[in-house]
This record gives structure tokens, sequence and C-alpha cells, in this order.
């Protein structure tokens, strides 16, 4: 209890309100407008959030995070356009809701449906602390290591029918990550006599240019096109005593989350498609799914939005993070030289509670601006495209210089901004780089401090967490090989569609 | 279960045009960066493999030429599609803009950022094909909030401007601190 009182002083500042507030607020618009997404958002503000203290810092994106995804499915639902990729499947059976008239109900629905997802996501977060802070220290560097490797291999396997190209890219990551002098060595590696190159390739640099450059080159070379969403008249309240009818279905959906959100490299794709057809499959009415049913849009809400708090546990207990943004986040934290991991359960719990106060806030600060402000996000939509693309690449100069204002940074930016061009056009994922580049560089610091320790290749797995790391790793990969065998008897037609396009936004 | 099925479809990623021009060039830069590992990287006699400074380049070049191979195999082996050559064309079209980006980047700390910025939005959204004076003034105005908002308020690390120089007294101090 004394931990949630400590937690609560950290929030009760006016910058950590105002960042919550601006974190809430910026996360719905953001959401709300088709071409940019949390992952450009927090590209952008990272670099102006290392001059803050770490919790408003944190509190300001972990906002962004967590409330893009209400946002999102605003388009989803009125325009059949996904704000962020994991509004994907709301569209699904939301847009159908607003052909029939009742495009109130879907957006109360899936705010609804959002909150019960949400909370129940941090409440998980909160009950499982105690036996986090128990497990966490029984991480050593081997285990870390494994982790970080499951990481690598889940986010590979994940991105099914891409397989090679993601785990090409991961690799790419991992290489850029030992690009500069080597830490203790103090040997060069792949700087080509550059001194540019000596301190090696920045992180934040590479995530501009991937997330927010190559989003704005995208869409300036793109036609111009302007999102038009029709006003919604209607109570907005509708949704909510429609959702307990539905408790079940939101619930499972909601675990499906913070399962899916705790396991690296997983996410929301996979934890909406399971919840998505769990609820057809116990629905009375299966096959109105995909023309506007009700546990279709409540079981997509629910769990994506349960995953930003799942996906903290990894992040504050072992320091892996698990997708693209709370990569990002990390940054935050080893700027301020707050190292997440096992040591910080002991040493910074304020701040973990700090911040587990600072999500529940955020999901009503988020719930309450939506009631009030629906019509006037449908009007934020309509910006033009383009001009969407020139505002990026203003904002972006500003990340990128303001880290050592070096002209070079911008350089390298923008080359991995015409990069994360071609590998959205090409539909290929952008994520598998960036955690290439960050786990990577957690599983080389492990695996050599693991080394004194290690006297044979199977010291590597002779405590219980490494081992149990080290079966799932099996597991993971035999599984793979079922599915791949499943799916070449029963092969069937293939069909291009856009879905992942807004992953990489 | 026809409908899981599809949904299964839609959770699956598919080639596009230009895909295999991406796989090449992907694994021959794979195989040029894996060939200079004895020249860029060093070896350290009686280290341990797992903590020499050459092992994860080594591994992750030798992954990359290997996922990239395998990645150009699955193209070749696939069915055409066309339209690669106008694809790539796009790409390198898109290097206009990055262009456009570092030219910003180098004019920033002579001008000024916000004067920079200013001429920045204006020239690139006339670059993007708007005419409107709604647009125009809706740059201006973004243009002037975003200096407001990252160089007065967040006093973000900008250079001020050279130009800012030949301002009078005062005011060269007050527009290299706040502008």
């Amino acid at each position: 209890m004394e931990n949630f009182i400590a937690g609560a002083e950290m929030l009760a500042r006016w910058d950590v309100v105002l960042a919550l507030l601006v974190g809430a607020i910026g996360g719905v618009i953001i959401g709300a407008i088709p071409g940019v997404g949390p992952a450009v958002a927090i590209a952008i503000l990272l670099p102006a959030t290392f001059s803050l203290d770490p919790i408003v810092g944190l509190t300001m994106l972990l906002g962004i995070y967590g409330s893009s995804m209400y946002g999102g499915a605003i388009p989803a639902i009125l325009i059949n356009t996904p704000g962020t990729a994991v509004n994907a499947l709301t569209s699904y059976d939301g847009y159908p809701m607003t052909q029939e008239g009742q495009a109130h109900r879907a957006l109360s629905l899936a705010y609804s449906a959002s909150f019960w997802g949400g909370i129940f996501g941090i409440i998980c977060l909160i009950l499982l602390s105690p036996v986090l802070a128990l497990i966490a220290p029984m991480f050593g560097s081997r285990e870390i290591f494994l982790a970080a490797l499951l990481g690598i291999i889940l986010v590979v396997l994940a991105h099914r029918g891409q397989v090679f190209a993601a785990g090409m890219l991961a690799m790419f990551g991992i290489f850029l990550n030992t690009v500069g002098l080597d830490a203790v060595t103090y040997t060069q590696r792949y700087t080509f006599g550059m001194s540019f190159l000596s301190s090696g390739i920045n992180l934040i640099v590479v995530v501009l240019g991937l997330f927010a450059l190559s989003q704005a080159f995208f869409l300036l070379t793109n036609p111009d096109d302007s999102p038009n969403a029709k006003p919604v008249t209607g109570r907005l309240t509708a949704g909510f005593r429609e959702l307990l009818r539905h408790k079940r279905v939101a619930t499972v959906a909601s675990g499906f989350g913070v399962i899916m959100g705790m396991i690296p490299g997983v996410g929301e794709f996979t934890a909406q498609f399971m919840s998505y057809t769990y609820a057809q499959k116990t629905s009375q009415a299966p096959d109105t799914f995909g023309k506007g049913a009700p546990e279709g849009l409540i079981a997509s809400e629910a769990a994506n939005n349960a995953v930003p708090a799942a996906a903290m546990i990894p992040l504050l207990a072992l320091g892996i993070p698990g997708e693209a943004l709370t990569a990002m986040m990390l940054s935050v934290f080893y700027v301020h030289n707050v190292i997440p991991g096992p040591q910080l359960f002991q040493n910074n719990i304020d701040l973990v509670y700090g911040l587990y106060l600072a999500l529940i806030l955020l999901n009503v600060i988020v719930i309450a601006f939506l009631m009030v402000s629906t019509n006037l996000l449908t009007r934020i939509i309509r910006v033009p495209t383009r001009f969407l693309g020139v505002m990026i690449l203003i904002l972006s100069f500003v990340g990128v210089y303001s880290l050592r204002n070096s002209l070079t940074d911008c350089m390298i930016a923008a080359g991995f901004g015409v990069l994360g061009l071609i590998l959205k056009r090409l539909n290929l994922p952008i994520v598998p780089i960036i955690l290439g580049m960050v786990l990577g560089n957690i599983m080389e610091v492990k695996l050599r401090s693991a080394m004194p320790r290690l006297k044979t290749p199977l010291d590597m797995i002779d405590r219980p967490i490494s081992f149990i790391l080290f079966v799932f790793i099996l597991l993971v990969l035999a599984l793979h090989l079922r599915t791949l065998a499943r799916e070449f008897r029963a092969h069937q037609r293939d069909e291009d569609h856009d879905l992942h396009d807004t992953q990489l936004r | 279960m026809s409908r899981v099925k599809t949904l299964q479809a839609l959770f699956k990623r598919y080639r596009r045009p230009g895909d295999v021009v991406f796989a090449w060039v992907f694994l021959l830069i794979s195989l040029a960066l894996l060939s200079q590992i004895i020249d860029q990287t060093a070896y350290r006699a009686g280290g341990k493999l797992f903590a020499q400074p050459r092992f994860w380049p080594a591994v992750s070049l030798g992954g990359m030429s290997f996922f990239a191979a395998l990645h150009l195999l699955s193209s070749l082996m696939s069915e055409r599609i066309q339209g690669r050559w106008r694809e790539a064309a796009l790409w390198v079209a898109s290097i206009e803009y990055a262009l456009w980006f570092i030219l910003y980047a180098f004019v920033v700390p002579y001008l000024g950022y916000l004067p920079a910025t200013i001429s920045f939005a204006i020239l690139l959204i006339l670059r993007a094909g708007y005419r409107s004076r709604a647009i125009i003034i809706g740059t201006l105005v973004s243009a002037i909030c975003i200096v407001l908002l990252f160089k007065t308020f967040l006093q973000v690390k900008l250079p001020g401007g050279q130009l800012y120089e030949a301002l009078p007294g005062e005011l060269r101090q007050f527009m290299l601190t706040y502008f």
C-alpha cells in the first residue's frame, strides 16, 4: 500500500499531470488521424522527453501509447480506414454498423470495450507485480540473454508469410547495433575508417528515419487524400450497457491481450486474432461476424487495449521490449540511468507504481475526452495527407537534430527514411529492425557477462528459469514447423490486403 | 471454419511489385558486408568465441545473408508481379524528399530555425502540389507553432542562425535565444 502512496506522490505534480493530459489527448488525436500513429508521434517526441524527468517523459509517451488505439477506432468505424494498425479488425464489424446507421452504437461499444480492456490489463499488471518482484531477481545474465533470444525468434516467426524477410531485417538490426567501437575490446567494427561511425549508429536516429521520415516520404509520394467522416448523431453512452451483456467476451479478449502483450514480439495482432476467433466460436450468432456483430467489435478493441499495460511487464521486469513502442520507451529509461530490469522493483518501486497509476488515470481521461469530443475528432481526421507529410518532415527534424546538432545524423535518418518507405511499399515489416537493434545489444552484453560462469555450453541452461526459457524456444520452433506443415497440406488461395500497412505508422 | 481461414489469411503478408529487386539488393549488400568481416572486425587470440568482437557481426551478417538468400529464392519462385521497375522508380523519386530534408537541416544553422522552417514548409507545400490559400496559411501557422513549441517553450537544443548575428543588439539576443 505504501508503494501505491509513493507512486501517487510521484504523480501529484503539475508537470506530470500536464504530461498525462498532453499524452492522453494527443494520443487520441494522433490515433484518429489515418497516416500518423503512435510510432511516428513517439519517435518525434522521444528526444524532447530526454530533458524531462523520467516520470514526466514516460507518462507522456505511455499516454500516447495507451490512448492512440481509442482514437484509431474512430476512422476504423466511420470510414473503414483504421487509424492505427491494431484497429484493423475493428473496422471489420464497426463499419457495417455505421452503414446501418448505428455509428454511435459502434463507437460507444468500441470505447467501452477499450476501457474494459485497458483497465483489465492494468489490474493484471498490478496483481502480477508482487510475483514479478519475486521472479525478476531470478533472471541473471543467461536468463535475460535467452529471453531476448526468444523475443527475436518470436518477432521473426510472428510475421506470417514473411518470415524470411522478417529474419533478414531482424539480423540487419542486430548488425546495425554492432557497428562502431566495441565497448569491451575497443576495436573498430564496420566503421570503414569513418569517424562518425565510431560512436555507432544511434537507435533514435534509426527510429526517426524508419518510422517518422519514411511515413512523411510515403505520404508525399502518394496522391493527396482527405478522409471524409460524417458527424455522429446519437448517445455515445449506449454501448456501455450493451458491453455488460458481453462481459464474458470482453474479459476473455482482455485476457488474450494481457497474455500476448507479455510475450515479446507477439502483441496486438495475435491477441485480436485469438479473441475474435474465440468470440465467433462461442457466439450464438456466428454468421453476423464481419457484418456488424457487437461481440466482434468488443473482442477486437478489448484485446488490443489490454496490450499496452501487459507490454510493460517484460519491459519493467526484465528490460526486454516486446515491440517497437516499448523499445523506444526503453531509451527514455536508459537516458535517465534508470535501468529497467530486476533491480527496478527493488530500487525504484515508486516509479513502477507511479506508472501503473498513470495508466489508470489515462484510461479515465481518454474515455471522458472521447465522450465530449468525438464529433470534433471527425473534423480533425480530414487533414490532407500530403500536408501531414510536410508536417511530419518538419517535426522529425526537431527529433533528429536536437539529439546532437549533427547534419550527419540527419543524413543517416534520411537514408533510413528511404529504406522505411521501400519496406512500407513492399508490405515488409519495420519492427524487426528496431527490435533487432535493441535485443541484439541486450544479447551481446548479457552473453558476454554470462561467459565467465559457463564451463560447458550446457551450463547455459542448468538453472530452472533458463531451462524453461530454452524449452520455450524449442517449443516455439516446433510449433512453427507444425503450422508450416499444416498450411502446406491445406493450401489456401492467396489474397493480398493492406492490413499491415498501417502497422508501420 | 471458412471464416477462421479468412482471418488467418488476414494476418499473412503478401508480396508486392518490386519485391525481387529489393531482395537482390539486400542480398548483394549482405554479401558485400560479410566479405569485409576479416578487414572490419578484430579477433583476439586466446579469447572465447562468444566474447570475440567479431562474433556478433559474423552471426548477424551470416543470418542476414542466409535469410536474404531464402527471401530472394522465394521471390524468384513466386509468380512475377508486373510493375517492378515502376515501383523502383518511385523509391528513387522519394530520394528527392530525403534531399529536401537534408537541405533543411543544412540551412537551419545559417538562416535560423524560424526563417528556415517557414520557408521550408511553404516551399515543400507548393512542391506537394497545394495552391489554395487556406492550406498555405495553415502551413505558415503550423510552422510558427512548431517553432514556438519546441524552440521558444521547450527550449530544445537547436543552433541560433548566423543570419541573426546581423540583427541589432537586443533583438539579436532575443532571436538567438527564442527562435
